[in-house]
């Protein structure tokens, strides 16, 4: 018997649509993200031409190049940075995740709105605007010395400090949105249970919040600090020349220097990290009810 | 019998929830040792008092003492009680074991005593073997055990239960009741219990209050409650009842002579004799369907009152037959025979009746 409802047509024959619902998206995805992403790969094994060109060789020098002190420095100076971003969005995220999750349900929509807001407006022009906020004769400075607390300006702009302000000011809802998730599905009862077994509110929450967030925690913190470890605006704008990130050596070495392969290298090596990290983290933040058949 | 004392004292409760009263005034007092049960439907205010004993909620007005000490101020986590939640409130990533553990641990009971507790705790409700499982591998009435023990491990002066049998299946909970009942007298600390369940209320307590729209009814024994109610709500809500409304018409000796506009005809019915009872008293007159009988003739025995009627249903539930028995236009009764010899051969739908009951059995309520 044939079904002549209007969606018909996408339950009858299965697989075959299924497919085609795919297509587009992947052909996009395909000749877009993944074709590049091989040839940088390809790249990173490849030789440099004397004035900027690829040559089509296999080697591991590039590899072994990373090596040197300066590329070192600069790594660990970004996984430092992102780190201590992750841990400012953490301590900061947390309390008004929490303040959300425990707000009347109505109330939580605005408040999460407000979280958003900034998205409303793009990235790079809100950069400029810090970069107005902590000039040395920016509106930060101005404040503080007319309100008499300095007496001279600080300088902050193109510091590792306004760098780490900037990431904090950017990536704080990527923190505030996975807290929320998770504190919310936290049954109050349980703290009212922890309460009235005699813990003290601190104990509450290391004993019972804290841990029964775990995965919200540990998503903040993957989606704050993947994409602040390669953060190429943010740094390039308010950390100028003082403070490089990998984001900033990647474009330095594919434009500046024109060593395609070297910047390759970086780029392969920080989505290796990348990738490593995410692989861990989802084997240490295993939800409850997964860990319970193994026992 | 052991020398009584005061476990909780209660007065003058009285919580609002914006403009309505949730607990209205409510004084009670439960004696050491005992199991107090506060029953009535969803709404009645009882959880509301149960929090404000246990400490989550602030009373607008009223005092609560536990063990003669004004309550006022004290936060949950230093008050002498435990609250066992309606839905256990197990916390899911601890085990057995540490779930237990978590009061003695915060109340800084050294390790060593502490795993002795556990295990007494756990032994209680016969659960050792089950210490290293988490929360959700067990079952439901399993879970209800681990939140008896945690709180229980903690030798709390009182112990708070709301509605701690509502999410087992009929059997579990018969069972549990026992079980809840025979624990409170192994551990000899006060419980005090929330619950909408009749059955549950009158098997378990000492004592119970029934609560209504935010006030205590009556407070008294199962018996009491059952056999001598002193509001229809309390009868209507403890076991089934038959209710006939009726005017005094005279008082003779000690008999009230009641007429009721329900049924038909210039029927009479006898009472006992209420003090307060005069001419022209309005009065509703309950009666438990156990203590009615149905007969084929009018004349009972001594000192019974007997009513004409007609079978409407009969009821076969094993051991006794129920039946439907209507009295008037809108009057049917309820009455309950047991299926002994004398009832093998029951009445059948359409039967005229009489159904007959001691006149003492009659509850009288004055309005």
């Amino acid at each position: 018997m044939k079904i002549a409802s209007p969606a018909g047509w996408a339950v009858s024959s299965g697989r075959a649509v299924s497919w085609w619902l795919l297509g587009p998206g992947l052909f996009w995805m395909g000749l877009l993200f993944f074709v590049p992403l091989c040839l940088v790969v390809v790249i990173s094994f490849a030789g440099r031409g004397t004035y900027g060109g690829i040559v089509w060789s296999f080697s591991l020098t590039n590899y072994l190049d990373l090596l040197h002190p300066l590329y070192a420095r600069i790594l660990g100076q970004s996984i430092l940075l992102a780190a201590g971003t992750t841990l400012l969005c953490l301590i900061m995220g947390f309390p008004l995740a929490y303040y959300i999750a425990r707000a009347a349900p109505g109330r939580q929509g605005i408040w999460l709105l407000l979280v958003m807001i900034p998205f409303w407006t793009n990235f790079l022009v809100r950069t400029y605007a810090w970069m107005f906020i902590l000039r040395t004769e920016g509106l930060l400075n101005t404040v503080l010395l007319k309100l008499g607390l300095i007496a001279t300006p600080i300088e902050l702009l193109y510091s590792d400090t306004a760098v780490v302000i900037g990431l904090v000011y950017g990536y704080l809802p990527f923190m505030v949105l996975p807290l929320f998730v998770a504190l919310e599905r936290v049954d109050r009862t349980l703290v009212e249970a922890a309460w009235d077994l005699y813990a003290t509110r601190w104990a509450v929450f290391w004993r019972i919040i804290l841990p029964l967030a775990r995965p919200g925690v540990m998503a903040g913190c993957l989606l704050v600090f993947i994409p602040s470890l390669g953060a190429f605006l943010t740094p390039d704008l308010l950390g100028g020349a003082r403070s490089m990130m990998l984001g900033n050596l990647i474009q330095h070495e594919f434009l500046v220097a024109r060593d395609w392969p070297l910047g390759a290298v970086i780029s392969c090596v920080l989505m290796l990290f990348v990738v490593g990290m995410m692989g861990w983290s989802l084997r240490i933040a295993k939800p409850l009810s997964q860990r319970e058949h193994e026992s | 019998m052991v020398e009584q004392s005061t476990s909780i004292d209660i007065t003058s409760l009285v919580k609002r929830h914006g403009a309505t009263l949730a607990v209205d005034h409510v004084s009670l007092t439960v004696q050491h040792g005992e199991f107090f049960s506060l029953l009535g439907p969803s709404g009645a205010g009882k959880t509301s008092v149960l929090r404000m004993i246990a400490g989550f909620e602030t009373p607008d007005e009223g005092t609560i003492r536990i063990d003669g000490r004004s309550m006022e101020a004290v936060p949950p986590n230093r008050r002498p009680v435990n609250l066992v939640f309606q839905s256990y409130a197990l916390f899911p990533h601890l085990t057995v074991a540490e779930n237990v553990a978590f009061g003695p641990k915060m109340q800084g009971v050294p390790r060593g005593e502490i795993m002795s507790r556990v295990r007494v705790a756990l032994d209680m409700v016969k659960l050792s073997s089950k210490e290293e499982r988490l929360p959700a591998q067990l079952s439901g009435g399993e879970q209800q055990r681990v939140a008896l023990a945690r709180a229980l491990v903690n030798r709390p002066a009182v112990l708070l239960l709301d509605e701690p049998l509502s999410a087992l299946d009929q059997q579990l909970r018969q069972e549990m009741q026992v079980e809840l009942k025979s624990i409170q007298e192994r551990a000899g600390c006060t419980f005090v219990c929330v619950t909408h369940h009749q059955e549950e209320a009158l098997t378990m307590s000492d004592r119970v209050a029934v609560m209504h729209q935010g006030r205590v009814l009556q407070i008294g024994s199962p018996q009491d409650l059952y056999e001598s109610p002193t509001s229809a709500f309390v009868a209507r809500f403890i076991g089934v009842s038959n209710e006939l409304r009726g005017i005094v018409r005279r008082i003779d000796g000690d008999r009230a002579v009641v007429q009721s506009p329900d049924l038909p005809g210039e029927v009479q019915i006898v009472l006992p004799d209420h003090p307060t009872l005069k001419e022209g008293s309005a009065v509703t007159v309950l009666l438990r369907p156990e203590r009615l009988r149905l007969s084929v003739v009018a004349q009972g025995l001594s000192g019974e009152q007997s009513l004409a009627a007609s079978v409407d249903k009969v009821l076969y539930s094993g051991s006794d037959r129920r039946y439907m028995v209507r009295l008037g236009e809108r009057v049917v009764w309820n009455v309950r025979v047991p299926n002994d010899e004398s009832g093998r051969n029951g009445f059948v739908r359409g039967d005229a009746v009489y159904v007959c009951w001691q006149i003492s059995d009659a509850v009288v309520l004055t309005e």
